[in-house]
């Protein structure tokens, strides 16, 4: 088992050092080759895993690999716990980041940083692989921090370019808000529990809530700890994993290649904040109220910013705040206890969003760096492939069945619907509102981009054609993975539930979402226009995305650097250093300056001195006798 | 004394190699002078070596003891001995001289003699900081120290250097004659100058709380805390490159040290009486001085900054346990928090020493500190900025990097003294990557926008090899910390029992 999880965590970190450090010198294909090789080693052993944990049930296993420190009474390890979450986790993670190693291969053809991209992804897979297996919170911790790194340096991969370093900054620094909240979860479990290994914590937890611990926050009040502890958490998660209103960071990531928006945007590390909650569900478990706050959280998320896909006009936005609204059904099954079905979206939507992306990126590529919708159309007969595989992801995101989406999503609406915890009947509108609004964005999307008419001009059009195999081939495999995952999951029961669909609301809010964009799109071009103009107020809301991004940087940016600047000026260096401490030394200036004039060098003023001070004395004694 | 006074080698060999060089003088022998230099600083390390395999990691006593009598009539002595708090520090001494030399190397072609030997005494003098268990030996050398920096930034410093280098003079000196008010009083109590016999004093409250202003006074200078912090921003600015890799690695820690080595075990009562107000102060560090870093536009001034707030943490971490040991029982979040506080400290030293040796490489071409100045520095030179990096992600508090891991302990156990401490000291991962990683996205990412940075000079191999071992060092503890833990353990544990027990 050791060997097995060697195998799967050091390769991809060996060709992330030498495609890094030694890229210059092994050259291109070299740096693909390691870390593509790197990363399928990593894969094949995580196939070996996945079956014997998920085929053949084997046990939950718990390995501590070396001590990375003691302190006190508390150990930190470096240890591993694999159990069916993990595998599942595993494959995900080692079979979309194949797969976009291989697309890179032809997306960042001719890029000046071709080895370092090869080198970033690498390291993200590692960091994301050390995040998935951690048995621990301090390296879950690790993991997480890490994976947020490298998405910052894939977000400014192209670092001459303002907005990619405004974005990746932003995306750093928002993260690192909500790491204020995991770090203190964290101070919380070892002030709970005394340890922070999973296992421990969660077979004591029920033990520990009995005896109903609380902590005073303010002065008078009086909190369940456990509470407390799992809201912090997940406030974490609410930045990773991009929960309003810490959403913010996302869209701007788009600025990285696309690749990385497939692997990390989508897939992966956005999913990190499911996959903490899930695995410490028995935790979430004792807290109702938590569980309250992410399913009005994550519901909240899955609606409003869905909407906002509807009015983007870059296809990667789209795509980005399709992703926010999915991670919204994620975490709102979360919510609702339906741990399961949580991380069985997170699962089928790995593959269809990383298929969006990726088909995306091929129309991208295929025209040359462009991205804005409004100057495609019609592309399906240039791009047939690509234009087959973007409706695969989109149908299989709008959940239509018998597409994987379907089952997933199915299964968070009825999770919601039959959750009783407050807040609920809310959350079960919004995902309701939000499967029309899936569907209307993604094939707005699809159609603006893939048909009707052709607005590049003539002769750019002979130039647009598929890519190679290696941005093709990704294309066809998530396709089918799209297709498929939802069916096997489910196996027996798929057709009954497939079924089903045709006599439930969701699918027919689904297909009214398709039809919609297709009579607007399609049919009457000039009604999209018209209601922007009609509805022009509500059309600016959605266009400034509810004011967030300006909210936060007049408050928390210009704010906190006002403030700032403020504490410098007048704090560091009028009140304390020009005041207190030059003030020390004027002060001292002036006494001596003061204290000088007595020393004249006269001998008249000396003598004066003299008799007044006998002078003095004499009274003095006068006045005593 | 029946073994090999290895200690004394450690501080009178650089001091000795100091006066050979300034000897020889001349620069026409420069890279003689250079040489012998860094023999001396390798030697020194072979010896730190030497102290680290030896060293016993299951007792708190002195090891490496000397003891010889050196002005009888008043019971003063030449005693040394270090343990598992003073060793990292003679450790980290050495290696902090060896990188300036290497950083030096090129960069100082004027008075080469004169400036790497302020820097060998300062390594001889620093050492014997750390290593001296007799109060009137450690104050000698706490104040000869100050006369190498002293000159160092005096002479090789940037234009306002004079009004620097006596603002930080007076500044330290002023806060270290009270000190020896308070030794001398301690001395008339217990009869001779050694440090144990400090700790076995019993000492009322109120004389422990003005022992422990004293001490106070001398180390919040050097810390520095705030409100007494503004001559380093100062200092760090107008200093050569070398001479702010010393401020920061060394000086800024011998503050902390003092608060373990006497604060802390000889007027225990009182720094429990005043812990709110060390915590406090801790906190302003971190909150306001990290606010204030943001808008620095010089990028010394802007580390110097962090330098002051990063070593907040190491204030609280030493202070928060009595808060700590209200709330719990046992000892092992306060050992946790004493724990962090020392590996910030030592982290510290690397990171920050590593990012002024690179503001150092940046000056040193372009002659200029300010952020503006400069824009897409990673497209000339990649090396550079991926060391750059790596070091500005340990003062980001990154986990893998040493920076994270004094943070981690000291929020985590923040969180048993009080929800509100963690939360505003956990502030700093937030303000951490933002003066940190602002500053680098001004600095090394964008388009090349000035003739001066595209024109920028590759590294010498003796700059790439200093910020090489600093950023060995940087990933080594950030991977596998045991090793340096595991030198606390022992005398961390003993320093906690000693600090809980009351002298009244």
């Amino acid at each position: 088992m050791q060997l097995l999880l060697t195998a799967i965590l050091l390769p991809p970190l060996l060709g992330a050092i030498l495609a890094g450090i030694f890229g210059t010198i092994i050259g291109r294909v070299a740096s693909h080759r390691v870390t593509v090789l790197g990363v399928l080693i990593s894969f094949i052993c995580s196939c070996i895993i996945f079956k014997n944990f998920i085929l053949d049930h084997q046990s939950t296993q718990n390995i501590i690999a070396y001590t990375w420190g003691t302190s006190g009474a508390f150990q930190f390890n470096v240890g591993f716990l694999i159990d069916n979450l993990t595998a599942t986790m595993l494959m995900v993670v080692t079979s979309v980041s194949l797969l976009v190693h291989v697309y890179s291969i032809g997306y960042m053809r001719g890029d000046a940083g071709y080895q370092r991209f090869f080198s970033y992804i690498s390291l993200f897979t590692f960091a994301m692989l050390m995040l998935i297996t951690a048995n621990n919170f301090f390296q879950l911790f690790f993991g997480w921090e890490a994976v947020g790194l490298v998405s910052y340096l894939l977000i400014g991969f192209w670092f001459t370019r303002e907005p990619a370093n405004f974005g990746s900054l932003k995306a750093f620094i928002v993260n690192r808000v909500s790491d204020v909240g995991f770090i203190l979860g964290i101070g919380g479990v070892i002030t709970l529990f005394g340890t922070v290994d999973f296992l421990p914590v969660l077979a004591q937890a029920p033990k520990v809530a009995a005896s109903l611990p609380t902590i005073s926050l303010f002065a008078g009040t009086s909190w369940s700890i456990i509470t407390v502890i799992c809201i912090l958490l997940f406030i974490g998660a609410m930045g990773k994993s991009a929960q309003m209103p810490l959403h913010i960071w996302l869209p701007e990531s788009m600025e990285g290649p696309t690749p990385i928006s497939a692997l990390i945007h989508a897939a992966t590390m956005v999913t990190a904040g499911v996959y903490m909650v899930a695995r410490l569900s028995p935790l979430y478990e004792l807290s109702a109220s938590a569980l309250t706050f992410i399913l009005v959280i994550g519901a909240t998320t899955a609606l409003f910013t869905g909407i906002l896909g509807v009015v983007q006009n870059d296809i990667k936005r789209v795509i980005a705040y399709s992703t926010l609204s999915q991670l919204g059904y994620m975490v709102a099954a979360l919510g609702a206890s339906a741990f399961a079905a949580g991380i069985f979206h997170l699962v089928t939507h790995a593959a269809f969003k990383a298929l969006l992306f990726l088909a995306a990126g091929s129309v991208i590529l295929a025209l040359h760096h462009e991205q804005d919708m409004r100057k495609m159309g019609g592309l399906r007969r240039y791009l047939p492939l690509t234009y087959s595989c973007f409706l695969v992801g989109a149908l299989a995101l709008a959940a239509i069945p018998p597409f994987s989406g379907f089952y997933s999503k199915d299964a968070i609406i009825e999770a919601v619907h039959l959750s009783t915890i407050h807040g609920a009947s809310y959350a079960y509108v919004a995902l309701m509102i939000g499967v029309f609004v899936t569907a209307l964005y993604i094939f707005r999307a699809f159609f603006m981009t893939f048909h009707g008419s052709c607005s590049a001009n003539s002769a750019s059009q002979d130039n647009i054609r598929e890519n190679g195999w290696v941005i093709w081939l990704p294309l066809v495999i998530l396709a089918i993975a799209s297709i498929t995952i939802g069916m096997i999951v489910k196996h027996a029961d798929a057709l009954q539930l497939a079924l089903h669909a045709f006599t439930s609301l969701p699918f027919w809010l689904a297909i009214a979402g398709i039809v919609t964009a297709w009579f607007c799109y399609v049919i009457r071009p000039a009604i999209p226009a018209m209601l922007a103009n009609k509805f022009s107020w509500l059309y600016y809301i959605l266009i400034k995305k509810y004011g967030f991004d300006d909210f936060n940087q007049i408050v928390f940016v210009r704010g906190t650097r006002a403030l700032a600047q403020l504490l410098y000026n007048y704090g560091d260096q009028r009140l304390i250093d020009d005041g207190l401490v030059n003030g020390s030394g004027r002060l001292i200036q002036w006494i001596s300056a003061t204290l000088k004039r007595l020393q004249t060098g006269y001998i008249y003023n000396y003598a004066l001195a003299m008799i007044i001070g006998v002078l003095a004395l004499v009274l003095w004694q006068m006045l005593i006798a | 004394m029946t073994h090999f006074p290895i200690l004394s080698l450690l501080i009178w060999l650089p001091i000795l190699a100091a006066i050979v060089v300034l000897i020889i003088g001349d620069d026409a022998h420069a890279n003689k002078i250079r040489v012998l230099t860094l023999v001396t600083t390798l030697l020194s390390l072979v010896l730190c070596a030497v102290l680290w395999a030896q060293f016993s990691l299951t007792t708190y006593q002195f090891q490496f003891v000397e003891n010889l009598s050196w002005i009888p009539a008043y019971n003063i002595n030449y005693a040394l001995g270090i343990d598992g708090i003073s060793l990292p520090m003679v450790v980290l001494t050495v290696i902090t001289t060896l990188t300036v030399i290497l950083a030096s190397w090129h960069v100082v072609q004027k008075h080469v003699a004169q400036y790497l030997a302020t820097f060998l005494l300062m390594q001889g003098m620093v050492i014997g900081v750390f290593c001296a268990t007799d109060t009137i030996l450690f104050y000698m050398f706490w104040e000869a120290m100050l006369i190498p920096i002293y000159i160092n930034i005096g002479m090789w410093g940037a234009e306002r250097r004079v009004y620097a280098s006596i603002k930080f003079f007076i500044y330290t000196f002023a806060g270290s004659v009270v000190m020896l008010v308070a030794i001398l009083y301690l001395r008339a109590h217990a009869g001779s100058f050694a440090i144990l016999d400090f700790y076995n004093l019993r000492l009322t409250q109120g004389e422990q709380d003005l022992i422990f202003i004293a001490f106070l006074l001398a180390f919040s200078v050097k810390v520095p805390m705030w409100p007494v912090h503004t001559w380093l921003p100062d200092a760090h600015t107008e200093a050569p490159a070398g001479g702010s890799v010393v401020l920061a690695a060394l000086m800024l820690k011998l503050g902390i040290y003092g608060f373990m080595r006497f604060s802390l075990p000889i007027t225990p009562d009182a720094s429990h009486a005043l812990s709110w107000l060390m915590i406090a102060l801790a906190l302003i560090a971190i909150v306001y001085i990290g606010l204030v870093a943001i808008v620095q536009t010089d990028m010394k001034r802007l580390i110097a900054y962090s330098s002051i707030a990063h070593m907040g943490f190491a204030v609280l971490g030493t202070f928060m346990v009595y808060l700590i040991m209200s709330n719990v029982a046992n000892t092992g979040y306060a050992q946790m928090s004493l724990e962090g506080a020392m590996v910030q400290m030592v982290s510290h030293a690397f990171s920050t020493g590593a990012l002024f040796i690179g503001v150092g490489i940046l000056y040193a071409r372009i002659h200029s500190r300010l952020i503006s100045d400069y824009s897409g520095v990673a497209r000339v030179l990649p090396v550079f900025a991926v060391f750059m990096m790596i070091f500005s992600l340990s003062n980001v508090g990154m986990p893998g990097t040493s920076g994270f891991i004094g943070e981690f302990f000291v929020i985590l156990s923040a969180f048993k003294a009080n929800f509100w401490i963690a939360f505003l000291a956990a502030l700093t991962l937030i303000l951490g990557a933002a003066y940190t990683l602002w500053m680098y996205k001004r600095v090394f990412f964008g388009k090349v926008t000035s003739e001066a940075v595209a024109n920028l000079k590759p590294i010498e191999p003796a700059e790439f090899i200093a910020l090489a071992i600093l950023a060995f060092f940087v990933i080594f503890i950030g991977v596998y910390p045991q090793p340096l833990l595991n030198v606390f353990h022992a005398s961390i544990g003993h320093l906690l029992d000693i600090s809980l027990v009351s002298k009244l």
